[in-house]
């Protein structure tokens, strides 16, 4: 018998049931998916030297993966249904959000979006800062995706905690959920305890008004309220970082707004946009426009004393100092920006 | 030598009342342990005597003057009596408010008081959609409309004036979250006992549990040493309803809002159950109270977090989940040992 006769002789002498590919990597990128032998490996990539270890739990190559897929699956599965997960006291439920809501958020992030995040060595791996961003486009799809950039693109993969307005907390269904994705409702107290606590705390202090500016305006701030956040900064002495959204304005970009119907259904506005509501319930698709964000030089608020909260001027002159930071930082990216969609 | 402590404590026939009772009775440092109650108590009581009274009648002042009364204890608290309907409804604030009103009135007038101890509610927080996450006790009560949390909205206030007018008196309010243990018979407890658990469809509101050994412990200790001032009492640590379904194995009948009103009034009619408007927004809402000044003012660490009392509660009143977690577990077993030789069957 020759050397390949004794090889083969092997391979199809072993036990059928415990058939193993040799998935050894192919110069052409594959993966090897000849027979293995008694070594793990087939006639072809066995050297003769010592066999891998035997792995028990999974298969080898795409069998493997889809095992554990399918094991991580039942496991939260079962974690569900027998209630056996944590939730922190604002509710919010991680096991959840990362394991279902951020796979379902990626593909809007990734391929709809195409959102590409910078400076995100400006947000801390720990310790708690208030991220303030621009927002725009009916919707707050820029919260979301900013949620998702910080917990897929950072390296320590951070929670954002949002703090949302009283409308999205108390809608059905959409109020629990935003409620177990980390968000709570904007007050004072409960913003410098999650700061306290090392959270990441995001808001978007231009509100309805921003969010519902029409696409005349696109890009120009609002507003940026009673400078609420700067009083939270200075109580809880951790820095603010200033976030630019690009691409949020031109989703649903507003061309008017139906004043009355918004009174009627107790709503900040009812905008009327290029897809809605002429495209019916296709209208409340968001445009595909490619989004940057991007995470500004933090603003360090720890020099100020502490009853520096008390003092409205330099509330409102730091309220303004990171409009004015934000604004340019919008400035600059659409600047640098070569087309909406593309 | 100083004289012990001579206790009266209201709401003898509860569970809590007559635990803590029987607990103060077998210490030494206290000479005298009086319940009080319009119901007689079931329960052992140790030394406690048992004095059959309204909290109105005149019985009262005259038990604390010549008792010589030193520690006033509040716990004829309730949120759930076996009456219900209209009449069942302002019973119980009568029991509540009124009662306290009397009884705060006839310790305005006891010259031997030294400390005032109140069983309040954190339902005083309401669930409003636009409160906070978390309360703490520095926070202003509700403006509620109706209900439990009205109730004691009002006695917490005649608390407060009482202390004000009797500056030397040590006032102790404390806010229990929902109580649960052996025996506690409350709403809450009513509501997680019902074979399916309706809920309001779309909202999953934040619970928090107190055990009531914590509870007991923190009225002994309010009782044995100075603590003036409001704490929140509640096991650490938060759940959903929809956690607390999940736990008890119980499955969940969501209800679409505008139905709610009306399956309260089946409840009311049928399961003799009082469901109130400040009930219905806290299935809705949810609350959660700060420990904080507990742990840290009051120095009392809850032995039981929220879950664990849940848990204690299911095992003790035997609530057996329909699918127990062994069974899920073994499923799960089962569909991993499926995928593996389908995984291992595609190699073939």
């Amino acid at each position: 018998m020759t050397e390949q006769q004794r090889n083969l002789a092997d391979v199809i002498a072993i036990d059928r049931s415990a058939r193993r590919r040799c998935a050894q990597p192919l110069p052409s990128g594959g993966t090897c998916r000849n027979w293995a032998g008694p070594s793990g490996l087939c006639q072809i990539h066995d050297d003769g030297t010592d066999p891998p270890p035997a792995d028990e739990a999974a298969g080898s190559g795409d069998a493997g993966a889809l095992e554990e897929f399918v094991a991580n699956l039942l496991a939260f599965l079962r974690r569900r249904v027998t209630g056996d997960y944590d939730i922190d006291v604002y509710g919010f439920d991680r096991d959840l959000t990362e394991n279902i809501i951020l796979p379902l958020a990626r593909p809007l992030y990734r391929s709809y979006f195409r959102v590409r995040a910078t400076g995100l060595d400006n947000v801390p791996s720990t310790g708690g800062a208030l991220l303030v961003a621009n927002h725009a486009g009916a919707l707050p799809l820029d919260a979301i995706m900013t949620k998702v950039a910080l917990l897929d693109e950072h390296p320590a993969h951070r929670n954002l905690r949002e703090l949302a307005g009283d409308l999205a907390l108390r809608l059905p269904g959409i109020g629990a959920l935003a409620r177990k994705t980390g968000n709570t409702l904007a007050h004072d107290d409960d913003a410098v305890r999650l700061l306290a606590d090392g959270e990441l705390v995001g808001v978007w202090p231009e509100g309805y008004k921003g969010i519902g500016k029409p696409y005349s305006e696109r890009y120009k701030l609002a507003r940026f309220g009673r400078g609420g956040f700067v009083r939270v900064a200075l109580q809880a002495r951790r820095p603010i970082i200033p976030v630019a959204i690009i691409g949020s304005e031109e989703t649903y970009p507003i061309v008017g707004n139906v004043s009355w119907l918004a009174r009627l259904l107790n709503l900040p506005y009812f905008p009327v946009t290029w897809q809605f509501p002429w495209l019916g319930p296709l209208g409340l698709l968001p445009l595909p426009s490619r989004w940057l964000i991007e995470f500004g030089t933090p603003i360090d608020v720890s020099e100020y004393p502490p009853d520096a909260v008390d003092d409205p001027m330099l509330v409102l002159e730091l309220s303004d100092r990171v409009r004015d930071t934000v604004q340019q930082m919008l400035y600059r990216n659409l600047m640098g920006r070569r087309s909406v969609f593309f | 030598m100083p004289d012990g402590w001579r206790v009266l404590v209201t709401g003898i026939s509860g569970v809590l009342a007559a635990r803590l009772a029987r607990s103060l009775s077998e210490h030494d440092g206290v000479d005298e342990v009086i319940g009080v109650d319009a119901r007689l108590p079931v329960h052992d009581l140790g030394r406690t005597r048992i004095v059959r009274s309204e909290l109105t009648s005149p019985v009262i002042p005259e038990v604390l003057d010549r008792e010589r009364i030193d520690t006033l204890v509040h716990l004829a608290i309730n949120s759930a009596r076996d009456d219900t309907g209209p009449q069942g409804r302002a019973r119980i604030r009568e029991l509540n408010v009124i009662g306290s009103m009397q009884l705060l009135a006839a310790a305005q007038r006891s010259p031997h008081l030294r400390t005032v101890i109140l069983k309040s509610t954190t339902a005083v927080y309401g669930s409003e959609p636009g409160n906070r996450a978390l309360f703490s006790e520095e926070v202003t009560t509700t403006e509620s409309k109706a209900g439990y949390a009205k109730d004691m909205i009002e006695v917490e206030g005649y608390a407060r004036a009482f202390s004000r007018r009797r500056e030397g008196v040590v006032l102790t309010v404390l806010r229990f979250a929902n109580l649960l243990g052996s025996g506690i018979d409350s709403a809450f407890a009513r509501y997680l006992a019902l074979p399916v658990i309706p809920t309001v469809l779309g909202y999953d509101p934040r619970i928090q549990f107190c055990h009531t050994d914590d509870a007991v412990e923190v009225l002994r200790q309010a009782c044995l040493d100075t603590r003036p001032g409001i704490y929140n009492v509640a096991g650490p640590g938060v759940l959903y309803l929809s956690q607390v379904a999940r736990i008890a194995g119980r499955p969940t009948a969501p209800v679409p809002l505008p139905l709610v009103e009306g399956l309260a009034g089946v409840f009311r009619r049928v399961r003799h159950m009082d469901v109130q408007a400040d009930q219905l927004q806290y299935l809705s809402y949810g609350r959660v109270a700060d420990i904080t000044r507990l742990r840290e003012r009051f120095g009392y660490e809850p032995r039981y977090t929220t879950r664990e009392t849940l848990r204690a509660f299911l095992d003790e009143q035997g609530i057996r989940p329909l699918v127990g977690e062994s069974s899920w577990l073994r499923l799960e077993e089962r569909a991993r040992e499926l995928t593996r030789r389908i995984a291992a069957g595609d190699d073939r």
